[in-house]
C-alpha cells in the first residue's frame, strides 16, 4: 500500500525582504524599471517616426506635444532613462567578464552608474537647449 | 530507475520526463549581443536627435533618409525591439506564475514588439524612398 509521504523539504532562497537594502540591489531593481519604461517608450519614438513620415501636419502636431511642459518631462525622463539603463548594461558585461563583483566595486560601479547616468543626463540637454535654444 | 549521483533534477522533474528545453544559453545570449550592439548605436541615434533640433520638417525627413542615418536608425529599432522582447519576457515569467496569464502576456510581448519594430521600419524606409 502506497504511504504518503511528507515532501522533501528543499531548501527555499531567502527573498527581498531578508536582506539590508544594498545600492547594488537598488541599481539593480533601477535597472529592471528603467527597461520596463524604456519598453513602453519605444511607442513615443515610434509615434514620433510615423509622425515625420506622415507629412508636416502630423509632425506639426507631435513637435507640439513635446514642447509642452509634459512633453519635456517625458523626454528628460525618457533620455534619463535610456542613459541609466544603458549604463547598467555596461555593468552587467563588466560583470559578465568575472569582473566588478568585489564589494568594494560593486559599490563604485553602483554610484558610477547613478552619477554617470545623471551627469551624461544634464550634459545632453545642456547640449539641446544651447542647439535649439529651447526650440524643439 | 537507479539515482544517479550527479543527476540535478528533482523527482517531478525526472518522472515528467521533459528533458531540457532546448534553448540553453540563447536568451541569454541574444540579450547580450542586442545589448553590445545598442551601446555604440543608442550614442548614434542621440546624436541624431540632437541634429535634429529646431529644424522643419523637410529637413527632418532630409536627414532622417539619408542612407547613413536611414541605416543607423534600422539597427536600432531592430536590436532593440529584439532586446525589449527579450527584457520583457524575463520579467513577465519572473512574477506571472498564472499559466493562462503568463502566455497571453508572453503572446501580448511579442506582438508588441513585432509591430514597434515594423511601424518603425515601415516610417524609416518610407522617409528614405520618398514614397
Amino acid at each position: 500500500m502506497a504511504e504518503i509521504r511528507a515532501p522533501v523539504q528543499r531548501p527555499i532562497s531567502p527573498h527581498l525582504q531578508i536582506y539590508r537594502l544594498t545600492s547594488t540591489m537598488v541599481m539593480s531593481g533601477l535597472h529592471r524599471i528603467t527597461g520596463m519604461a524604456l519598453y513602453f517608450g519605444t511607442a513615443l519614438l515610434v509615434y514620433w517616426l510615423v509622425a515625420v513620415a506622415s507629412g508636416p501636419n502630423a509632425y506639426a502636431n507631435v513637435q507640439w506635444m513635446l514642447g509642452t511642459l509634459i512633453g519635456r518631462v517625458v523626454l528628460l525622463g525618457y533620455s534619463f532613462t535610456l542613459i541609466h539603463h544603458a549604463l547598467g548594461g555596461v555593468r552587467h558585461l563588466i560583470w559578465d567578464t568575472i569582473h566588478g563583483l568585489e564589494p568594494n566595486d560593486r559599490e563604485w560601479l553602483a554610484r558610477a552608474t547613478l552619477v554617470g547616468s545623471l551627469g551624461l543626463t544634464a550634459v545632453l540637454w545642456v547640449i539641446g537647449y544651447m542647439i535649439a535654444g529651447g526650440e524643439l | 530507475m537507479e539515482r544517479n549521483a550527479t543527476d540535478m533534477r528533482t523527482p517531478l522533474g525526472r518522472v515528467r520526463g521533459f528533458g531540457s528545453a532546448r534553448s540553453g544559453t540563447e536568451h541569454f545570449w541574444y540579450q547580450r549581443l542586442t545589448s553590445v550592439a545598442l551601446l555604440p548605436l543608442s550614442v548614434a541615434v542621440i546624436l541624431i536627435v540632437v541634429a535634429l533640433l529646431g529644424r522643419n520638417h523637410a529637413a527632418v525627413v532630409q536627414i532622417l533618409g539619408s542612407p547613413i542615418v536611414a541605416i543607423t536608425m534600422l539597427l536600432f529599432v531592430v536590436s532593440m525591439a529584439y532586446h525589449m522582447k527579450l527584457g520583457m519576457q524575463v520579467v513577465i515569467e519572473d512574477y506571472v506564475h498564472d499559466e493562462a496569464q503568463k502566455f497571453t502576456l508572453l503572446i501580448g510581448n511579442s506582438f508588441f514588439c513585432v509591430v514597434i519594430a515594423l511601424s518603425a521600419v515601415f516610417a524609416i524606409l518610407k522617409l528614405s524612398f520618398g514614397v
